[in-house]
């Protein structure tokens, strides 16, 4: 029996579990080791490293909370049962696990534009992620859509290998910091076009072109080999759904400040979560890890001193 | 235990296109996370589908292999490829987990 389930293996879950397994508890953690740090090419702003990989953070992540004892499972979890006062877990290879608290990590999935074409060409032009796929568009040209850091930072990256890159937002501004938004700002390679949206993307066996709701340079066509879209992320619900938690309108888990959902027994923590002001990063995912690590700790140990307040008020 | 099979651009034709039974080939590369995350269903697949199916990966980071890699038009990775006689009988783009990728797989391998 283990005492933390954690459901998840980005900063969120892995911050967790080291956490946890420094409090002596033992836990579990399911998931690919990085989340989505493991798509990032560059990390500017986690504390103590000016530049880092997303890849090697990703790796030293996952061999830290190794080094202190957690079991990583990188397997997706399939059900979650709740019996008899714990939990019941079981995985796509249908290994069982059974833990006394649950913290949900599982964070967030890119989101879809939802345009035609997009379904068809995905793979065959149109991609989620400028990391994985950025090589196969050298010397051609692309199109990032968004105006977020994941946009700008994808449009820099694809910048030293296409020969021309659109980064097109429907807002007049970018949201990106300012750190992502004066690299594109400054680099010939990138044109921004503000105010735009993409309706359709079209070609034959690849994709050729993107139509624009206004024209640019003259025309609502614009040819491009591949399309990038960085809009954004969803919190991925099915695992949710199963567990019950109360969600916002967006569908992320609501959580309160030690990270507790609407269930006991249930914690949660990362870009899935309302917490942190919906700041989605990895030094708030981290954060959140941690302090869901400290409430179940105290939680276990029975050290409530919360509940004991309550009581003696009653 | 069956585990995938590593391939180059010197045994792609024996292990592919000259196999018997279907083969889904996965083109890969080192710098991407989706990928690594694939690699663990893919195991699981082989396991799983032993008898009925191969499954093979090619790094397509590899300079030997560019070559491979343009012919299919890979143009975004993770990407799974359903080879039977040769010929592609179907694609998978993107990361799915193993209870979307095997049904999609026994279908298409009937």
């Amino acid at each position: 029996m283990y005492d933390i389930a954690i459901i998840g293996a980005g900063p969120a879950g892995l911050s967790a579990s080291v956490y946890a397994s420094r409090y002596g508890l033992k836990n579990v953690v399911f998931g690919f080791p990085g989340g989505l740090t493991s798509e990032t090419h560059e990390i500017g702003n986690w504390l103590g490293t000016k530049l880092l990989n997303g890849q090697e953070f990703a790796k030293n992540s996952e061999e830290h909370a190794k080094s202190l004892g957690a079991q990583i499972v990188p397997t997706l979890v399939k059900t979650i049962e709740r019996k008899d006062g714990h939990f019941n877990i079981e995985t796509q290879k249908a290994e069982k696990f059974e833990a006394k608290t649950m913290l949900l990590a599982m964070g967030t999935a890119h989101r879809r534009l939802e345009i035609e074409g997009e379904k068809k060409f995905h793979g065959r032009g149109v991609s989620y992620c400028a990391t994985c796929d950025g090589f196969f568009f050298r010397g051609k040209t692309v199109a990032v859509i968004g105006g977020g850091d994941a946009a700008a930072e994808g449009a820099v990256f694809l910048a030293d290998l296409a020969s021309q890159v659109y980064l097109i937002h429907r807002r007049d501004e970018l949201r990106a910091e300012d750190y992502w938004g004066n690299l594109v700002k400054n680099n010939a390679k990138i044109k921004i076009i503000y105010s735009t949206n993409v309706l359709e993307i079209t070609g034959g066996d690849k994709v050729e072109s993107i139509r624009l709701d206004k024209p640019y340079d003259g025309s609502n066509e614009l040819k491009v080999d591949g399309v990038f879209i960085e809009i954004g992320a969803a919190p991925n619900i099915e695992l949710l759904k199963l567990c019950k938690v109360d969600l916002d309108e967006g569908g992320y888990v609501i959580i309160d400040t030690s990270g507790k959902t609407s269930i006991k027994g249930i914690w949660a923590a990362g870009d899935l979560t309302t917490g942190s002001d919906k700041f989605r990063q990895i030094v708030t995912a981290a954060s959140e890890g941690a302090i869901a690590a400290h409430s179940i700790k105290q939680f276990l140990k029975g050290n409530n001193n919360n509940t004991q307040y309550l009581e003696k008020a009653a | 235990m069956p585990t995938p099979i590593t391939l180059t651009n010197k045994n792609f034709e024996e292990e592919v296109i000259k196999s018997d039974l279907p083969v889904l080939v996965d083109f890969w590369a080192p710098w991407c996370g989706p990928c690594r995350m694939m690699a663990s269903v893919l195991d699981e697949l082989a396991a799983r589908l032993d008898g009925k199916l191969k499954v093979a990966k090619l790094n397509v980071e590899e300079p030997d292999h560019q070559a491979l890699a343009m012919e299919y038009m890979i143009q975004s990775i993770p990407n799974l490829k359903l080879f039977r006689s040769g010929k592609v009988a179907k694609d998978f783009i993107g990361f799915r987990p193993i209870e979307v990728l095997e049904p999609e797989v026994e279908e298409a391998v009937k």
